[in-house]
Formats: C-alpha cells, sequence, structure tokens
C-alpha cells in the first residue's frame, strides 16, 4: 500500500497538472479575443465578429474547466497539506485570497457579459467586457505566480513560534524570482494559444474551409507565434540566471553537474545516476553550459554533490528541461519557416498545415514540462529552505486519499478526451458553415441603401453587426 | 491595524456572507440543474438559458468563503475538511460534472447531448447532498454514531429541497409560459419538502446541542431569537400563497417568490451563524482561537474593503444586463 505522503504528492501533481492545461490556454486566448474585437471595431469587417465568435466558444469550454479543476485546489490545500498553511498560510492565504478577489469575480461574471451579452450591452462595453475578463485572467496569473516564486525565494518574512510571519509585502509579492516566473508564464500561455489557434485553423484549412476566417487566424496566430517564440528564449534565458543565483542546485539537476566545474559542457543528451552520481552516455557541447549560464566559457557551475540531501531528484529535472527546450526551439523554428512561407506564398503547404494540426496542443507538452523542472526542482521543499513536503503532508487515511486520487483521475481523464474531441467536432462543425462575406455584401448595399432613404443615424458597424448576427442565425444552428 | 479579537469577527462574519451568498446563488442554479427535465429538450434549454450567464460566478462566491476558511482560520479549514474528506471530493466531483456538462451540452455533437444533460443533472444533485451532508456532519460536531449519520442524511434532503425550491422560484421569475406554470407547481412542492426538512433540521439541531438551546431558550436572547423561526415560517405560507395566485395569473409578481425565498435563506442562515457563534468548528475551535496572524489578515482587509463592495457592485450589473424573461441563449 503506498503511503500518504506519496498519494496526496501524486494526487496534488495530477489535480495540477490537469487544472494548469486549460489557464495556459485561457490566459492568452483572451487577449487574442479582445485584438479580433478591437479589429472588429476598427474596420467593421464581419470576418473578425466572426473569428471572436467561433475562438470566444473555445475559450468558455476551457475556462469552464479551468474553473471546476481549480476549486479542488483550494480544498486540497487544506485536506492534504494542512502543515503548508500552518507554517506559510500567513504569507500564502492573503495572496490567494487577493487572486480569488480581484481576478475569479472579475472573470467569472464578465465572462458572462463577453459570452452573451453583446446583443443586450453597447458594443463598446462588450468589448471592454473582453479586456475586463482579459485583464482578470492575466491577475489571476500574477498572484498565483507571485505565490509559486515565493515558494521558490521566500523574502520579506520572519519567523514567530515556528511560523511564516510577514513583514514586508513588496518584498513578498515581488520576490526575487517572480518578474522572471511571470514573464516566463505569460509567454508560455501566448505562444501554447498562437500553436493553438494556429493548429485549429491549418485543421480548418484541410478539411476543405475556404472562408477567409481560418486564414486569417492562422495568420495572426503565426505572427504572434514567431515574434513570442524567440523573445521566450530570451526570457527562459533570464530565468535560468536568476535560479542560478538562488536555486544553484536546480541548475545542477538540469544540466546534469554532479562535480563542481568551470567551463561545463552543455548536455544534449546523457542518462543521469543517483546510485554512482554520474551521467551515462553523455553527449554534449563542451563550455556550452558555463558559457549560457555564466556568460563565460570557464565559468564555474556548483555541483549537485555540493548539496547532498538537498537537491531535487536528478532525472525528472534533466529530462523535463531538455523536453521544454527542445520543444520550444522546434515551435520557434516551425514558426518561423511556416510565417515566411505564409508571407511569401500567401497559403501553406499541405504538409506545414498537417505538422501545424500535430502540434496544436504542443505548447501544452512544453508547459508542463517546464513546471515539472521548477516544481520538481525545489524539492525535498515545498517552500525552499522553509518548510519540506514531508512536514507539511497530512495524516489522513491512505484508503481516502487513493479513493479520491482514483476519482479525479478517472474524471480527468474523460474530461480531457472530450475537451479535445469537442474542439475538433467545433472546427469541423465551423467548416461545414456558409461564408458570409457574398451574402453580406448583397444585404449590406441593401441596409445602406435603406439607411440612406430613411436618412438614418444608424452607423456601419451596427448595421453589419446585426447583419451578421442574422446571418449567423441562418447558418449555424448553434444554440446553448 | 485592527487587532487578532477584531479581524477573526470581521472575518467570520465575510466568510458568513459568502457562505450565503452562495448557498442563494449556486443555491438557484443547482436547484434548476436538479429539475432539468431529460424528455424535454426545450425546456431543458430554456432553463440551462437562465443560469448560463451567472453560474461561474455564482461558483465563485464557494471558492472565496472556502479560501477565507483557508486563510483566515487554517486550522478550521484543515480540521473541517479532513473530516469530511469524502464527501468534500464527492462535492467537487459533482461540481467538476455539472460544470463542464453545461458548456459540453452546447458544444458537442447532438448525439451527445443527451449524455451531458444526464451529467448535469447529476452532477447538481451530487453536489446539493454532498453539500446537506456536510453541513450536517458539521452541525452535529462530526458525530459518527447512526443518528449522526441519520441527520446528515436528512440534512442532505432538506438542503437538496431548499436548492430545488430556490432553483423553481427563479424559473417561476424567469420564464414565460407551460414552463412557468410547471415552475410554479413544482415551487409549491419542494417548498412543503423544504419547510419541513428546515424545521425538523433545526428542532433536531436543538435537542443534539444542549448548550444551542440554552442560547436559543434564555431570556434576552429569547426576545430577539424568536421572531427569526416565527418570520420564517410566515414567509413560507406567503410565498405559498403567493405561488397559488401566480397560477391563476403568471403575468404580475412572478419575482416575489424568489426573493421571499432568498429572506428565508438569509434568516436561516442567520440563525444557524448565531447558533454556533463564536465557534468556527462546533464545540471544538473557536474564531479566536483559530484566526490567523493579525499581519496578514490586516493586509488581506484592506483590498476587501474596497474590493468586496465592487464585486457586489458589478454582479448587479451582471444581473441588470440580463434582467427579465429569459431569451434564446446564444453565443454573440
Amino acid at each position: 500500500m503506498l503511503d500518504t505522503l506519496l498519494l496526496s504528492r501524486i494526487q496534488f501533481a495530477t489535480n495540477i497538472s490537469f487544472h494548469i492545461l486549460f489557464p495556459t490556454i485561457t490566459i492568452a486566448l483572451c487577449w487574442f479575443l479582445l485584438f479580433f474585437k478591437i479589429r472588429f471595431d476598427q474596420t467593421a469587417d464581419p470576418i473578425w465578429m466572426r473569428a471572436y465568435r467561433f475562438w470566444v466558444k473555445i475559450f468558455a469550454l476551457t475556462f469552464a474547466l479551468g474553473v471546476v479543476s481549480g476549486i479542488t485546489m483550494s480544498f486540497q490545500f487544506g485536506t492534504n497539506w494542512p502543515g503548508f498553511m500552518e507554517k506559510v498560510g500567513n504569507v500564502a492565504g492573503p495572496l490567494l485570497g487577493y487572486e480569488v478577489l480581484t481576478a475569479f469575480f472579475l472573470e467569472a461574471t464578465f465572462l458572462g457579459i463577453m459570452l452573451f451579452g453583446s446583443q443586450r450591452v453597447p458594443q463598446k462595453v462588450h468589448t471592454l467586457a473582453t479586456a475586463i475578463v482579459a485583464l482578470g485572467t492575466t491577475m489571476s496569473a500574477f498572484w498565483i505566480l507571485s505565490l509559486n516564486s515565493w515558494m521558490h525565494t521566500p523574502t520579506g518574512f520572519e519567523m514567530r513560534d515556528g511560523v511564516v510571519i510577514p513583514t514586508d509585502w513588496l518584498a513578498i509579492i515581488f520576490n526575487p524570482s517572480f518578474p522572471y516566473r511571470f514573464f516566463h508564464v505569460l509567454l508560455a500561455s501566448a505562444i501554447t494559444a498562437s500553436f493553438l489557434i494556429a493548429g485549429i485553423s491549418a485543421y480548418r484549412l484541410l478539411h476543405g474551409d475556404n472562408k477567409r476566417a481560418p486564414k486569417m487566424t492562422l495568420k495572426v496566430a503565426l505572427t504572434a507565434a514567431m515574434i513570442l517564440t524567440p523573445v521566450q528564449a530570451f526570457v527562459g534565458d533570464l530565468h535560468g540566471l536568476n535560479t542560478l543565483e538562488h536555486q544553484p542546485q536546480k541548475i545542477a539537476a538540469m544540466e546534469g553537474v554532479w562535480e563542481t566545474e568551470k567551463g561545463a559542457p552543455l548536455l544534449l543528451f546523457a542518462i543521469p545516476d543517483e546510485e554512482t552520481r554520474s551521467n551515462h552516455f553523455e553527449i554534449g557541447i563542451p563550455n556550452m553550459a558555463s558559457l549560457i549560464l555564466t556568460h563565460d566559457a570557464d565559468g564555474e557551475i556548483k555541483g549537485l554533490n555540493e548539496f547532498v540531501g538537498k537537491h531535487p531528484p536528478v532525472k525528472p529535472v534533466f529530462y523535463s528541461f531538455r523536453v521544454m527546450v527542445g520543444l520550444g526551439m522546434l515551435l520557434l523554428l516551425v514558426a518561423w519557416v511556416t510565417r515566411l512561407t505564409l508571407y511569401k506564398n500567401n497559403e501553406l503547404p499541405n504538409w506545414m498545415l498537417k505538422v501545424l494540426v500535430t502540434l496544436s496542443f504542443s505548447g501544452w507538452v512544453a508547459t508542463l514540462a517546464g513546471w515539472y523542472v521548477t516544481e520538481i526542482g525545489r524539492q525535498p521543499y515545498i517552500v525552499s529552505g522553509v518548510l519540506t513536503v514531508k512536514e507539511a503532508a497530512t495524516d489522513i487515511a491512505p484508503e481516502n486519499v487513493a479513493i479520491s486520487l482514483a476519482l479525479y483521475v478517472i474524471v480527468y481523464l474523460g474530461l480531457l478526451y472530450a475537451y479535445l474531441h469537442t474542439i475538433f467536432v467545433m472546427a469541423r462543425r465551423a467548416v461545414e458553415i456558409e461564408e458570409i462575406s457574398d451574402q453580406l455584401n448583397e444585404q449590406e448595399q441593401e441596409n445602406e441603401e435603406k439607411s440612406i432613404l430613411l436618412n438614418s443615424a444608424v452607423t456601419k458597424s451596427t448595421v453589419t453587426n446585426s447583419l451578421d448576427t442574422n446571418l449567423d442565425k441562418k447558418v449555424e444552428n448553434d444554440h446553448v | 491595524m485592527f487587532d487578532k479579537e477584531t479581524l477573526a469577527v470581521i472575518f467570520v462574519g465575510l466568510m458568513g456572507l459568502s457562505v450565503l451568498m452562495y448557498a442563494i446563488l449556486d443555491g438557484y442554479d443547482l436547484g434548476v440543474g436538479m429539475l432539468l427535465p431529460l424528455d424535454n429538450q426545450q425546456h431543458a434549454d430554456i432553463m440551462v438559458a437562465s443560469i448560463g450567464p451567472f453560474w461561474d460566478a455564482n461558483e465563485t462566491w464557494l471558492v472565496l468563503a472556502i479560501g477565507l476558511l483557508l486563510i483566515a482560520f487554517p486550522a478550521a479549514h484543515s480540521l473541517t475538511l479532513k473530516a469530511l474528506y469524502l464527501p468534500a471530493t464527492f462535492m467537487l466531483i459533482g461540481l467538476i460534472l455539472r460544470g463542464v456538462a453545461f458548456d459540453f451540452r452546447a458544444k458537442a455533437s447532438f448525439g451527445h447531448r443527451p449524455t451531458w444533460d444526464k451529467l448535469f443533472k447529476l452532477g447538481s444533485l451530487f453536489a446539493a447532498l454532498t453539500q446537506g451532508y456536510m453541513l450536517g456532519m458539521y452541525v452535529n460536531g462530526f458525530d459518527t454514531s447512526l443518528s449522526g449519520y441519520l441527520f446528515a442524511m436528512l440534512s442532505a434532503i432538506g438542503v437538496s429541497c431548499a436548492y430545488c425550491f430556490i432553483g423553481a422560484t427563479w424559473l417561476v421569475m424567469k420564464t414565460e409560459g407551460e414552463l412557468q406554470l410547471k415552475s410554479i407547481k413544482t415551487a409549491k412542492r419542494t417548498l412543503v419538502i423544504a419547510f419541513i426538512g428546515i424545521a425538523t433540521v433545526s428542532a433536531t439541531n436543538l435537542l443534539f446541542n444542549p448548550d444551542i438551546y440554552a442560547k436559543w431558550f434564555t431570556f434576552p436572547n429569547i426576545l430577539f431569537l424568536m421572531p427569526i423561526p416565527i418570520v420564517c415560517g410566515a414567509l413560507f405560507a406567503l410565498a405559498f400563497m403567493l405561488l397559488k395566485r401566480l397560477q391563476k395569473n403568471p403575468h404580475t409578481g412572478a419575482g416575489f417568490p424568489f426573493l421571499l425565498c432568498i429572506l428565508i435563506f438569509t434568516l436561516s442562515f442567520a440563525g444557524l451563524g448565531f447558533s454556533f457563534f463564536p465557534y468556527i468548528v462546533p464545540n471544538q475551535l473557536t474564531i479566536w482561537q483559530a484566526v490567523a496572524a493579525p499581519e496578514a489578515l490586516n493586509f488581506l482587509l484592506y483590498g476587501a474593503i474596497v474590493v468586496v463592495p465592487t464585486i457586489l457592485m458589478y454582479t448587479a450589473y451582471s444581473y441588470r444586463v440580463f434582467w427579465g424573461k429569459v431569451q434564446e441563449l446564444r453565443y454573440y
């Protein structure tokens, strides 16, 4: 029988891994939606509203999964990790509280208006609601990453009777690793959303969708990916330097460095072995790790042997790091090649579209790998130097944790399948919807004549908008 | 800067507000979920549409309530939820299924819709039953004897019926025609069961806890406490009469039963809150024993003073935007 500690760890890892998939998409997707909406307000081109409507549905579905999987977390802090709240609750609590107060309600309330309100509020208010939801998702990331970063690099507190007491809230919120982690995660979200939009748009094009919307969203998404992937590589590097300063043992595990050495090689592949405390089958570029991390080919990297008993398990950190970086590089390459091809030929060959479809959810893999690097890299601590995971664990019966874990796994696997399946169903359904622009032109003319005749003050955008809606009602039978 | 004693009272008040908001708001949408007909697609669509713009925000009150318990009274959070570990897990699974089924039913291929409808109904039922069960266990001080379990079961049924009742009155307010008439009938029926449920749970609670009995039936207390059950009973009777009148003329005053329902929930909650104050875990832990450090709570309070009224304001705005009878709900 597995013990409560291990089961709790597996359960928390399962829950948080499942949960993070959805915010990773929604944080950035909402800014894309805001972009579509603003472009629509500016140009009155219905194509932007069409893109908005398709993606807002995917946003809603993703958001709902994020909300429900997030609620379980707020219960587990107390049930499975009571030691965490007992010891550091005075810091963790208010940060979580601010997340609920300043982000969750904002998102959830204005989401209703964003999804269902565009015929009930003025267009400007609807755009504003979209902006507020985008702001809310980002605020949520701000608070939770502040707390998470504090767990890596705790500052601004003192110990009183064995409990953490906050002394400087600014130092707590803007702790040393927070700015790096915050931007690293926001960019990860943006890249994940870009490749999702690109992948689903490519899927629609491959299925014979010859409307303008998927072409346009493909272009927007690849442009974003082309700009953001190199920026992410740069920010990731800064984050790594920050980690080297504050958590050298994590860097040592990431790079597979056992003995402190000068001019450490960048290992492309190796099998780290904790028994012999060495690597097998090393393939590396000499001096490269030192160069990247210290900006000096002969710079010193501290080895794992300086942190015996206080460093993370090496294998998962080492491999996850390679998955994240490798995938990141691949995405950078794909973004540039496809975007430049699109620029030159104004369309993509089928094989490139297929590559993009395959990579639709690749951002998830890279993001999870990155989280595993940083979170496993903090082991054996839950709060660096303050509290170990073991000390924080609960004493409830292992059977109970086993039951809840089994339930979560079953439900989550089912939901993940349903989610992926539904997104592709929605994409296929979108293919079958008729093109709107031709019909629209006719009706638009008719309406413009009418408005001239009536000498009404109806602006073009509201006319096109209502027309667009009418047309939608005809072609799309998609009630909630 | 407030001191520890004051902060404990402020935060238990904020938490109470969140729990009450949750019970009312998610209460009506869980109720609508439980009442969802599986054989009438059109009615099901309208019913789901009536809660569409709101359920997300409604559920957030639970996150706030649990969050405040975690933040302000961490010892009580782990004590309570460890005792209620499995029912809490079942509730979460129920809420997960309910929440996602809501979105999936509209977007999945049409063949799957009945499955998601079933999950929606089942998830709502599950969440309501387990919430009632947990309330019962909490009230009886986690009594694991047979009578303790029976009491918790009774509470599970009582809370579920109360949610169905508020859900039905919500539908009376938000719908028209055949569905409205049907909802009036359901509201009348669930009103009776909810009344019996609340009365029984309250009476049993008094018998279980001599301390609470003493609190209610000593001299100055009785003067301002007795009105609570009396007014509550009167509100039930008034709601019943209103519903009867609505059966004949459903066009005017359709919102009143829902309003009365909110009052009933508020009074019942006030009665419950008074019974246990200052305990945060009945008979085990008072709010002053469990409260977190003032350094933490003061920091959160500054924000809460500004943010909570703002939340209430934009929640009201959202209800105003979607005011009136439900229209076909579409993604625009």
